[in-house]
């Protein structure tokens, strides 16, 4: 996969690769009108929505206010629970402690559960290259661990991969157990068995974590295939790595913000699997690790509390966003370069990064506020991500000519004389560019519009001249 | 809402944005053709130019709030300003109060004119009135521009005043709120992924069964028009200003 540096150009490219790519956009289609639809049915049967996402906003500002003091709070949950909270500034940090983890326990081999916190450290890669057995366990993220990719989408990591790939890989990789041919059915199976070899041997389960509650210590976390359960209950030692902002006050607010992640990201009611895990095995119990471990990274994150960018950390990880993005289905995950893909991650991404990389992310999206109307917690993205145009554009991060072109143009607007002269001389030289009332080939700047649209010429003369003769 | 009671005519402030202007004045002459027909009185300020949306958009926001004041000067003595684009009024309106919100001297009179912006099927349906017209049998699909949609909730005004056209019929295509592919200078900066975008609205406009598509917004217009045009269908596009006027015919 391509790490690459986010600029326009790099996602353009990057899109024009993907637009081109039948199967990718067929499955692009259909994780568009599938989840579309189920969110659509799933909040007209649930007329407190739009009551809930207010509540949910409310305490989500509420809790980022008092940040630090939850954190604290849920650390000493933890601990009375008989686990431990260890936290990161950065995400090698985060893998160290894994890493200690793993000897502390003399843990080799390591059950993980989907998380976009672990993509971010890339924890799996880390493990696998210090000497571990790493397997994923949610069934995208096997089949992309296979094919030594990246996740494409937040909820459904493998949604750029139809039956026919998935087929391909387990063909080429698991041997002689690859028999089950193409139906969906014998795949899954396949991925059963080998999966379960896998979960009777470890040692260690790590998984993400929807929530943190701080007055119980608890972690929350859905699945729909319950892999994460499985490992959880089978392995001696849990290993939670979170981000910071995952933290909610009570196990009230986990429900509230339930309530809204699974309608906003499948349409489910609730996910098939909500796992709440507290703490360690308590003296006497028959089952539950023996060992309970919480990850906490921050990862740029604390940054950006009180700035223009604190709204992102309202993100509850639906994935409603990208369903919904019109530049995302044209694009896939993958072009964004970034471990968070769509309009969330236009706007995560750069904050997470060092310097400048991703930052051109926000300049994929026409503001055609879809993922805004969609969000479950009102995070005003097209704003979010104007926020990051404007550091570009103050910083010289953008494109040259795109700045000189921004500054004449508003320049000669402030001159209304000079601005009607040029607009004449632009209307002439378009008229001398058209046949038959329409353009199809421009030069320059305009090569972008003609390339798959034609434009109509303009009229003799403009609005204002026209008025002008008039009076 | 409130119709002219008083003896004294309103003034309606016409904003005819840049590319009204430039590729289809008809749009604002058809405004000026309304207004006067509910019997308000239409001025043209003579220096406005752009309101400010590329500058904006582009990250700019020192030139943005500059072109918010100019454009301020120019309509706040008005008693209203009407603007045929959703997302020209949404600039106003929305933006040009968050723009100069800490400007104390500009800030109130931000906050005045956005008071008094109208996004044209609004300002038609809640405070003008509009009485309706005539068109030689018509079946058309309208594309919610999204600006005025998600912005100023542009929803319901323009269908209630297109059910006020006698001989129009409106039918929906499917997803005739998602993005056209214009976005400004998005168009230019991603084609590829604009032509996507304009590709899947001309195939649901093609199966809605409509004859032509009307839309609040210049941009998405010329989007759809000019893609209508180089695949060589027939189906035209008219803003919603040329249909309530009636100047279907001759746009």
């Amino acid at each position: 996969m391509t790490a690459g540096t986010g600029s326009p150009k790099r996602f353009r490219e990057a899109s024009r690769t993907a637009l081109n790519n039948e199967r990718l956009q067929r499955a692009m289609n259909r994780l568009q009108s599938g989840f579309g639809e189920a969110r659509a049915q799933a909040i007209a049967d649930l007329p407190e929505f739009d009551a809930l996402r207010d509540l949910a906003r409310q305490r989500k500002d509420f809790t980022l206010r008092h940040l630090p003091q939850y954190l604290a709070a849920f650390e000493q949950a933890v601990r009375r629970a008989g686990g431990r909270v260890h936290w990161a500034k950065t995400p090698q940090e985060a893998n160290r402690i894994v890493r200690g983890l793993c000897q502390e326990y003399d843990c080799r081999h390591v059950v993980k559960s989907k998380s976009m916190v672990g993509e971010e450290m890339r924890l799996a890669d880390y493990l696998l290259g210090w000497g571990a057995d790493v397997i994923e366990t949610d069934l995208g993220e096997y089949i992309l661990q296979l094919r030594q990719e990246k996740p494409s989408h937040i909820i459904a990591p493998a949604t750029h991969l139809n039956r026919d790939d998935i087929a391909e890989t387990f063909q080429a990789t698991h041997g002689e157990d690859g028999q089950q041919g193409k139906a969906a059915e014998g795949l899954v199976q396949e991925a059963r068995h080998r999966l379960r070899q896998k979960f009777k041997q470890a040692e260690m389960a790590i998984t993400g974590a929807n929530f943190l509650v701080a007055e119980t210590g608890t972690v929350v976390l859905v699945t729909n295939e319950g892999n994460a359960d499985l490992g959880v209950t089978l392995a001696p030692h849990h290993v939670v790595v979170s981000s910071i902002e995952k933290v909610v006050p009570t196990l009230k607010d986990a429900f509230l913000f339930l309530r809204l992640l699974a309608r906003s990201a499948t349409g489910q009611d609730i996910s098939t699997y909500t796992s709440l895990y507290t703490g360690r095995r308590r003296d006497g119990a028959t089952d539950g690790p023996e060992t309970f471990d919480v990850v906490l990274l921050d990862g740029g994150r604390s940054d950006l509390l009180d700035s223009e960018f604190e709204e992102i950390l309202h993100c509850i990880r639906c994935g409603a966003c990208l369903n919904h993005c019109p530049v995302y289905a044209g694009a896939g995950g993958h072009a964004y370069g970034s471990i968070y893909p769509g309009p969330m991650g236009a706007v995560l991404a750069p904050a997470l990064n060092d310097g400048t990389v991703h930052r051109e992310l926000s300049q994929a999206s026409t503001f055609c506020g879809k993922c805004e109307e969609v969000c479950p917690v009102r995070i005003p993205l097209p704003k979010l991500m104007r926020y990051w145009r404007e550091k570009s554009f103050g910083d010289h991060q953008s494109p040259f000519t795109e700045r000189v072109m921004l500054r004449g143009w508003a320049w000669l607007c402030r001159h209304p004389h000079l601005y009607r002269s040029v607009i004449r001389l632009m209307s002439s030289l378009l008229r001398r560019l058209s046949h038959g009332g329409w353009i199809t080939s421009l030069p320059g700047l305009g090569r972008a519009w003609t390339q798959d649209r034609d434009m109509p010429a303009p009229p003799a003369k403009t609005f204002f001249e026209e008025w002008e003769d008039k009076r | 809402m409130p119709q002219s009671s008083t003896s004294k005519k309103s003034a309606a402030g016409l904003w005819v944005t840049c590319l009204v202007n430039l590729f289809r004045p008809s749009v604002a002459w058809a405004v000026v053709r309304l207004l006067n027909q509910a019997g308000i009185d239409v001025i043209v300020p003579k220096h406005q130019t752009c309101c400010g949306q590329p500058s904006y958009n582009g990250g700019d926001r020192s030139n943005a709030r500059r072109a918010a004041r100019q454009v301020i000067r120019q309509f706040e003595r008005l008693d209203y300003m009407v603007v045929p684009s959703g997302s020209c009024a949404a600039m106003i309106r929305k933006h040009y109060p968050e723009l100069l919100k800490e400007d104390r001297d500009w800030s109130a009179r931000a906050n005045n004119l956005a008071a008094k912006c109208y996004e044209l099927t609004e300002f038609l349906n809640h405070v003008a009135g509009y009485d309706g017209t005539q068109v030689s049998s018509l079946k058309a699909t309208y594309h919610d521009s999204c600006s005025g949609l998600r912005e100023l909730n542009l929803k319901t005004a323009p269908r209630d005043l297109l059910g006020r056209v006698r001989g129009l019929e409106l039918v929906e295509m499917r997803d005739a709120e998602r993005c056209c592919g214009f976005g400004g200078a998005f168009c230019l900066k991603y084609p590829e992924l604009s032509n996507d975008m304009v590709s899947r609205k001309i195939r649901n406009i093609m199966d809605s069964g409509a004859e032509c598509v009307i839309a609040g917004d210049l941009g998405c217009l010329m989007t759809l028009e000019g893609k209508l045009h180089r695949l060589g269908h027939r189906i035209r596009g008219y803003h919603i200003a040329e249909i309530l006027a009636g100047m279907e015919g001759d746009a």
